[in-house]
């Protein structure tokens, strides 16, 4: 084979035995890699509980892995979601996917359930399961730092020593495997870290061809303003969002009552960058470098974070939004659901949180101490728990990120139909709702949004599998990537075929969440957005959602993706796509 | 969707790219809605189980591009390959499809974004709107154009034998070329400046976009626009179209306070130094077809570049006393903003190799648009008297 390794790594840590699992081609073909290999690998197991030991978590990279394939560095981490009990996976960037194919295997598949707190350490073909007690609940920076590795580490920090359910998993210090909680199926598995250090190199079937294909994607990277642009990714970071968001009048604030925050223009990107001064950083091999490093080693918040901290909690002070992410990333949560959990909390208390408020919460949730036991549950359990359900904002659980869905109805259908939960990497319909790819339509309107919507979402389970950054399919399409595929693999793909791999792993996920209860009432929005207005003006207006407008395009979203009226698979849809059909 | 679907025929139309009646437009959500009822209709209609796109357009190209293509397309070989900067970024090349059926066209629509169907027209196809495929279209047209007549007066100055039926499609095409305005009678109603409020730039900059695109300067949604007033340029957003900037004109701080025109147009760099280094206060950048054509006309045959010219050119190259310089989309390490700002001091104008022209306009695009008008005019005059002599 060329591109995949044709191995997994199969490790049991009840047993403290690894093992290789080599799958068949047309495995690889079918799954592709990271998210649809991670889906394949996890379908029968995704009704175990997430704490059962035969519940595997699942590290899986695509072919492209470990070339020279642009921005395809990545890694996808699966298992299912103690915040949510839907499937739980993110794509994680850094250094860690290239050093599992350097390894020699296309992942690594862990179940099982250690006695005492372990690590995992991968050289080359050698696996060893370790003692790692030593590490107790230190900060994810001190441990890294304990372990000194040459290699990649991918470890949970104290927070899900706590048991918080949107704790995350970080790896090499700067990345992580946000949303679901990750980070707390380590710790469930006794698992302190893993640590992978590889020297191998991945086939490519055809450099030339790889060549050609990496310069048309190249060609597009820079002809894209907001990749490449004076205002792109490449020049000033994901935070670059922040300031079109406000005057877009989507901007969550205030826990999503208003979608404007007059604060906003003291709190950017560029107020940001004059105050900490961060150098250009990303994943390994991607030239557009959008993650930015303060000089104290400290990652700079990403534009969600940064939203978040600001907005979302009516909070004005940069230094605060700063170390409330710098807190998160020491302590390993996922700065999505902390953000939103404490403006649930504001919501709950009547009142604004202060600047010391909020880093004091977010210790307590770190430490699951006082009423940081509550909000570790996250906020659906939070608000219910508090008699005021209609504070929390989630859809399936998953607390909402930084884009108002009063403000690009795409973006509103998306959040509902995402398997994960409220979501925005699903689908991102930013693209085309703000940002104009690759051409805009009109963010006030339904309007053809359903069959827009299952292809982006097919597109990015595609993405999430080779495992390639989303960021370029901003001017990029599965086109050129198809070319990039071929060139690596040997094998002859199209643009159709890998859109026919993302819908199957689509599909295959809409079947395990189905398997655990979810359905039509789960595809929803919290009531808020079909009620209260968002902050209009700019000379846009920001209406609630009409909800009959809502359930007529998610009835047509399901109508598209061949399920039923229920949001349920149906068996016909499943046997089209080659999913195995079980009563 | 039907509005999305009646906007596009007419925009096909109105841009003498498409007759409605020769034009077959789709649109899927959960059910299609097609702009017609034709035979093809079904065929196309199968497209959609076949692919996953929720538009699709089959439409025969008016004239000259109707002559053009079929010629191009009856040669041998399953792809054209233009080397226009419209065509290297975004469509890489052309795919022929020999026959009209749903499993053929899903093929090459599967790898590549449009495809050409002798005898029937182009088809393309858009995961998002309607619009690409108007865009993909307009593009075909485009590069078949430049390609056509760049590989004629090629073959012409290199002495290959033409082939009679390029010659006849040639002096067919040629027959067909709408005149080339006038340089003042192109633009005596254009509003004069300095203007003095946002209202009035924007009011300007659509005026002067939707002229650029009456006069076939511009196609789809290419080319780009901007003003500079006080501290803020107010320049076209990505992906608009020049005829329809109303809200698509993103205002853009120099002070560095905001970064929310990140949706601004992919050449806000250029614009910007254009606009510092001379003073001017207007800039337009089109893509009039001739000045493409003759900015990739190169006597150098042995350059060891050769291949290389759109990014890097070691020659000071010029047609008709503007320069030619090379330069990519955007702002990676050979793009045009490193380029076209010094070449434009000169004389207000500067061709980028294989893409467009960028002009300058004092205080309004009164100047700037007659720049355009003159250096294509004289780019398309430069052209045949190249050919003078030397078609049989």
């Amino acid at each position: 084979m060329y591109g995949w390794q044709g191995k997994i790594l199969s490790i049991d840590l009840t047993r403290k035995q690894s093992w290789t699992l080599a799958l068949p081609e047309e495995t690889y073909a079918t799954a592709i890699g990271g998210r649809g290999l991670a889906g394949f690998l996890l379908s029968e197991a995704m009704s175990c509980d997430w704490d059962d030991p035969d519940m595997p978590i699942a590290l899986m990279a695509g072919p492209l892995v470990n070339t020279p394939s642009p921005t395809s560095g990545r890694l996808c981490v699966m298992s299912r979601s103690p915040l949510t009990g839907a499937v739980g996976d993110s794509s994680i960037g850094g250094k860690l996917g290239t050093m599992v194919k350097r390894a020699g295997y296309d992942g690594l598949l862990i179940t099982g359930k250690s006695a005492s707190p372990c690590g995992i350490e991968i050289q080359d073909q050698e696996c060893t399961i370790v003692e790692a007690s030593a590490l107790g609940t230190a900060t994810t920076a001190e441990r890294l730092r304990r372990l000194n590795s040459r290699g990649s580490v991918i470890l949970p920090g104290p927070s899900a020593e706590h048991g918080v359910r949107f704790a995350n998993l970080v790896a090499d210090g700067h990345f992580f495997a946000g949303r679901g909680g990750l980070g707390l199926i380590f710790v469930s598995k006794g698992l302190a870290y893993v640590m992978v250090k590889g020297s191998g190199r991945t086939p490519v079937f055809d450099r030339k061809r790889l060549k050609k294909a990496r310069e048309d994607i190249s060609r597009l990277i820079a002809a894209s303003p907001v990749l490449f642009g004076e205002h792109g990714l490449a020049s000033i970071g994901t935070g670059t969002l922040y300031d079109l968001m406000d005057t877009r009048r989507m901007m969550p604030t205030a826990n999503f009552r208003k979608t404007h925050f007059s604060a906003a223009p003291s709190l950017n990107a560029l107020a940001l960058a004059r105050a900490y001064q961060p150098r250009k950083s990303g994943c390994r091999g991607c030239h557009i470098q959008c993650k930015r490093i303060a000089p104290s080693g400290q990652g700079m918040p990403e534009f969600e974070t940064m939203s978040h901290f600001s907005a979302l909690l009516e909070n004005e002070s940069l230094e605060t939004v700063f170390e409330a992410n710098a807190l998160c990333a020491d302590l390993g949560l996922d700065t999505i659901s902390t953000g939103a959990t404490l403006a649930c909390h504001s919501e709950v208390l009547g009142r604004r949180l202060s600047p010391a408020e909020i880093l004091d919460q977010i210790r307590a949730i770190a430490e699951a101490r006082g009423n940081g036991a509550e909000l570790a549950q996250g906020s659906q359990v939070y608000a219910r728990t508090k008699g005021k359900p209609e504070a929390s904002m989630t859809v399936k659980g998953l607390e909402l990120p930084a884009y108002d869905p009063r403000g690009a109805y795409g973006m509103a259908l998306a959040y509902a139909t995402s398997t994960r939960g409220g979501c925005h990497l699903r689908a991102y319909p930013i693209s085309h709702e703000i940002l104009r790819k690759p051409v805009a339509t009109d963010r006030f309107s339904f309007q053809g949004k359903a069959r827009i919507i299952k292809i982006a979402e097919d597109v990015n389970a595609a993405v999430d599998s080779l495992t390639a950054c989303k960021f370029v399919f901003l001017n990029a399409s599965l086109e050129e990537y198809a070319e990039v595929c071929s060139a690596v693999t040997g094998l002859p793909w199209s643009a159709q075929d890998l859109l026919t791999c993302g819908e199957r792993i689509v599909y295959r996920e809409r079947i395990m969440n189905a398997r655990n209860g979810f359905s039509a009432e789960d595809d929803d929005l919290p009531e808020r957005f079909f009620r209260e207005p968002g902050s209009s003006g700019s000379g846009f207006a920001i209406p609630p959602l009409d909800r009959q407008a809502f359930l007529e395009a998610r009835s047509r979203y399901y109508s598209v993706r061949g399920l039923t009226t229920d949001g349920l698979p149906r068996r016909e849809q499943a046997e089209a796509l080659g999913l195995p059909w079980k009563t | 969707m039907e509005d999305l679907i009646a906007k596009y025929v007419d925009k096909l139309d109105r841009q003498g790219l498409s007759a409605p009646e020769e034009t077959l437009l789709g649109f899927l959500d959960d059910t299609a809605v097609w702009s017609r009822s034709t035979p093809a209709t079904r065929e196309l209609q199968r497209v959609f189980g076949l692919l996953a796109v929720n538009s699709l357009l089959l439409a025969r190209p008016q004239e000259p591009y109707r002559t053009i293509i079929d010629c191009l397309a009856a040669e041998p070989g399953e792809a054209i390959t233009p080397n226009d900067s419209e065509t290297r970024t975004f469509l890489h090349d052309i795919p022929i499809v020999r026959e009209l059926s749903a499993e053929t066209i899903a093929a090459a629509l599967s790898r590549r974004k449009c495809a050409i169907l002798p005898d029937h027209g182009i088809v393309t196809a858009g995961s998002v709107s309607p619009e690409q495929t108007f865009i993909h279209f307009s593009s075909v047209c485009f590069a078949s154009f430049v390609t056509f007549f760049s590989e004629l007066l090629e073959s012409a100055r290199s002495g290959d034998r033409i082939p009679r039926r390029r010659r006849e499609a040639f002096a067919q095409a040629v027959s067909l070329l709408p005149e080339m305005p006038g340089e003042k009678a192109a633009h005596p109603y254009l509003v004069r400046g300095p203007f003095l409020n946002e209202a009035a730039v924007i009011a300007a900059m659509d005026q002067a976009g939707k002229e650029v695109v009456r006069l076939g300067l511009v196609d789809s949604f290419f080319g780009n626009i901007s003003y500079r007033l006080d501290n803020t340029i107010y320049i076209s957003q990505t992906s608009s179209s020049l005829d329809e900037l109303p809200g698509c004109i993103d205002p853009c701080p120099v002070d560095g306070s905001s970064t929310a025109a990140v949706t601004a147009s992919s050449e806000l760099s250029a614009h910007k130094d254009i606009l510092a280094k001379t003073g001017c206060l207007a800039v337009l950048h089109g893509h009039p077809k001739f000045s493409v054509i003759m900015s990739m006309l190169c006597e150098v045959s042995d350059c060891e570049l050769r291949g290389e010219c759109h990014r890097r050119c070691p020659r000071e190259r010029s047609v008709c006393g503007f320069p030619i310089v090379s330069g990519e989309v955007g702002t990676g390490p050979f793009g045009l903003c490193r380029t076209v700002p010094d070449a434009i001091l000169a004389n207000g104008a500067a061709i980028v190799f294989g893409h467009g022209v960028f002009t300058t306009g004092r205080q309004d695009f009164t100047d700037a648009l007659a720049r355009l008008v003159h250096v294509e005019s004289a780019c398309r005059e430069d052209y045949f008297r190249h050919l003078k002599g030397m078609l049989p």
